[in-house]
C-alpha cells in the first residue's frame, strides 16, 4: 500500500497555492504510506537556467562551500538554495553536463535527485508530514506537483527508495504497486544505456518511460506502450515539464480517484486526499479506468 | 432526527452511537455531514433506522449492514456495503471496487457507476447499479441478483455459481462458465420486483439479457437447488 497525491493546475491564480494544496492532500495520505514521503514540484523555467535538486546525508558539511566550488569548476555563477538534506543547485543550461561531472568527481556524498528547468524533488525517509514540513512544502508555489507517501514492498526503506523517482529531465515518476519483472527489465534498459541507483521496481518504471520518451514519444505513447511491457500491479502518476499523466494497469486493484475542474486536474489514491480542494464539491470526480492512458498537457 | 458532523465528532464515536441503536431505536433518523470521504462510516448498524450521509465516503461504508437504511449522498469507495445482511444502502453517486462484495442480504443501489469487481462473492444480497459495471464482477457470485441498466465490463460472472445476472447494455465478455440463459416469464417477474423496489420506472424487463453458471465449472447437482 501506498498514497499517491497529484494536482496539475489550469487556473495561474493557483499557483502560488500550489505548495499548500499538496501538501494538505499528502497529509491525508499518511496512513497509507508512513515510512517515507516525497513529492515533485514544477514551476516556470527562468529562462536560460536548468536545476539540479541534491541530497546529502551530512547537509552542514557537503553543503558548505559546495556552489563556490560549482561555481569555480565551471567558471559561471550558480546560486545554491538549501532545504533541510536537500539543495537545489541553479544553473546556466549551457552548463548542465559539467556541473554534473563537478559534483561527482569532487562531491561524490552528494546525490543528484533531478534535473530540469522546472522540475524539483525532495523526498526523504520519515512520516510524510514531517518530511512535507522538513521541507516546506507548503509555501512552495507552481505549475503541478506530484507527492507519495511509501509502504516499502520491493526495495529497503531508504532515501533513494523514496518516491518520485526521477530519470530524465524533468520527468518523475510515483508508484503505487509492485513489478513482477522489474528485474528483467532492468537488465535490458541497462543494455541500452539507462542507469539506475536503486534495486526497486518503481525506478524501473521510470526509466522505462524515459527510455521510451527518447525515442521520441510522448508521455502519452509511452505510458500505453508499458501496458504491453510492464507486468504488475501499478498505479502510476507521471509528471513531465508540461504533463500529468495516469496510468492503472488492467485488474486495477490499486486504488484512484480524479477530480477536474476549470481550475485543475487533481488525483488521489483515495477521496480523502481530495476533499480540501477548491471546488471539489462541483467538480467532475471519477475513477480512473484500467489500461487507460490518462494525460494532460500545458 | 440526530445530525452528526464527522469535522467536529470522532468516526469512533459516530459508530459506537449507532451500534447501541436497536429495534426500539427512540433515533429513527440520523444524519452525517462532512463525511469527508472518511472509512467505514456507518459500519455495522444493527437497527431498522435510516441513516442519510451527506457527502462521499471512504472504503467500507455500512459494511456489514443489517436492518438499517443508509444513504450516501454523494460517492463510496471501495468496499460499500461488504457483506450486507439486510436493508438497504443506496448510493447516490459512482462506487468503486468491489461494491456489495460477499453481501448475503438487503437491497444496494448505485444511482451512477459501480467500478471493478462489483458483487463478488455475493451470497444472497441484490444489488441494482443504474450505470455501468467494471471487469471481473459477479466473481464468484453465489446467490442474489446483480441488475445493471448500463454496460458490464470485462469477465461476467467468472467461477459463478447460482447468482443471477441482467444486465441491459452489452458485455464487454463474459467470465469463465457464464453464459446468456433464457428470460423466462419467473425471471421477468423477479426483475420487475427488483426494479420496483430500486424505485426504477419506465424499464421494461424485455430490454434485458440474463447471464449465469454453465454449471459446467462447480458440481451441480440439481438436488441442492434450493439451497441457493
Amino acid at each position: 500500500m501506498c498514497g499517491i497525491v497529484g494536482l496539475f493546475l489550469k487556473d495561474k491564480s493557483l499557483e502560488p497555492q500550489l505548495g499548500a494544496l499538496t501538501n494538505t492532500m499528502l497529509g491525508t495520505m499518511c496512513d497509507r504510506g508512513p515510512d517515507s514521503a516525497g513529492f515533485a514540484i514544477y514551476s516556470a523555467p527562468a529562462a536560460g537556467k536548468t536545476k539540479i535538486t541534491l541530497q546529502s546525508a551530512n547537509p552542514e558539511n557537503d553543503f558548505n562551500g559546495f556552489g563556490a566550488s560549482i561555481a569555480y569548476a565551471i567558471g559561471t555563477e550558480v546560486s545554491l538554495d538549501v532545504r533541510s538534506t536537500h539543495a537545489v543547485l541553479t544553473i546556466p543550461e549551457d552548463k548542465i553536463e559539467a556541473a554534473q561531472s563537478a559534483i561527482k568527481t569532487a562531491h561524490p556524498s552528494i546525490r543528484m535527485m533531478a534535473t530540469g528547468s522546472s522540475i524539483e524533488i525532495y523526498k526523504e525517509v520519515g512520516y510524510p508530514t514531517d518530511v512535507a514540513q522538513r521541507f516546506e512544502l507548503a509555501s512552495m508555489s507552481g505549475t503541478h506537483a506530484i507527492g507519495h507517501t511509501r509502504m516499502a514492498t520491493e526495495s529497503a526503506v531508504t532515501t533513494l527508495g523514496s518516491h518520485p523517482f526521477s530519470t530524465g529531465a524533468d520527468q518523475c515518476l510515483v508508484h503505487n504497486g509492485s513489478l513482477a519483472n522489474h528485474n528483467n527489465l532492468r537488465r535490458e534498459l541497462r543494455h541500452d544505456g539507462m542507469t539506475f541507483e536503486t534495486e526497486n521496481d518503481s525506478e524501473v518504471a521510470a526509466a522505462y518511460l524515459t527510455w521510451r520518451m527518447n525515442q521520441g514519444l510522448n508521455l502519452g505513447e509511452a505510458l500505453k506502450k508499458s501496458l504491453d511491457d510492464l507486468d504488475g500491479f501499478f498505479t502510476f502518476v507521471v509528471g513531465t515539464k508540461n504533463g500529468f499523466g495516469v496510468l492503472r494497469d488492467p485488474i486495477a486493484c490499486k486504488p484512484a480517484v480524479m477530480a477536474e475542474t476549470d481550475q485543475y486536474v487533481a488525483f488521489g489514491s483515495e477521496y480523502r486526499a481530495l476533499v480540501n480542494l477548491p471546488g471539489i464539491a462541483t467538480a467532475r470526480v471519477w475513477e480512473p479506468e484500467p489500461s487507460t492512458v490518462y494525460f494532460w498537457e500545458r | 432526527m440526530r445530525t452528526v458532523d464527522l469535522s467536529k465528532t470522532s468516526l469512533r464515536e459516530l459508530n459506537h452511537d449507532l451500534h447501541r441503536q436497536s429495534s426500539g431505536a427512540n433515533e429513527m433518523h440520523w444524519e452525517v455531514i462532512n463525511p469527508m470521504g472518511l472509512h467505514a462510516v456507518a459500519v455495522g448498524v444493527d437497527a431498522p433506522i435510516q441513516v442519510d450521509i451527506r457527502g462521499s465516503v471512504g472504503y467500507y461504508c455500512a459494511g456489514m449492514n443489517k436492518h438499517a437504511t443508509i444513504t450516501v449522498h454523494g460517492s463510496a469507495g471501495p468496499g460499500v456495503a461488504e457483506n450486507m445482511m439486510s436493508g438497504k444502502v443506496h448510493i447516490t453517486g459512482d462506487a468503486s471496487q468491489y461494491a456489495g462484495a460477499t453481501g448475503r442480504g438487503g437491497l444496494l443501489v448505485i444511482e451512477g457507476n459501480a467500478s471493478s469487481r462489483c458483487g463478488v462473492s455475493m451470497k444472497g444480497i441484490d444489488i441494482v447499479v443504474k450505470g455501468n459495471i467494471g471487469h471481473m464482477s459477479a466473481f464468484m457470485a453465489q446467490s442474489g441478483h446483480l441488475v445493471v441498466l448500463g454496460d458490464a465490463g470485462d469477465a461476467l460472472g467468472d467461477s459463478i455459481y447460482e447468482a443471477k445476472l441482467f444486465v441491459r447494455g452489452s458485455v464487454k465478455s463474459l467470465g469463465t462458465d457464464c453464459v446468456e440463459k433464457e428470460m423466462r416469464p419467473e425471471h421477468h417477474k423477479e426483475l420487475s420486483e427488483l426494479l420496483a423496489h430500486a424505485g426504477v420506472e419506465d424499464v421494461k424487463t424485455t430490454s434485458f439479457k440474463r447471464y449465469g453458471s454453465a454449471r459446467k465449472l462447480y458440481t451441480f447437482n440439481v438436488d441442492n437447488a434450493d439451497a441457493y
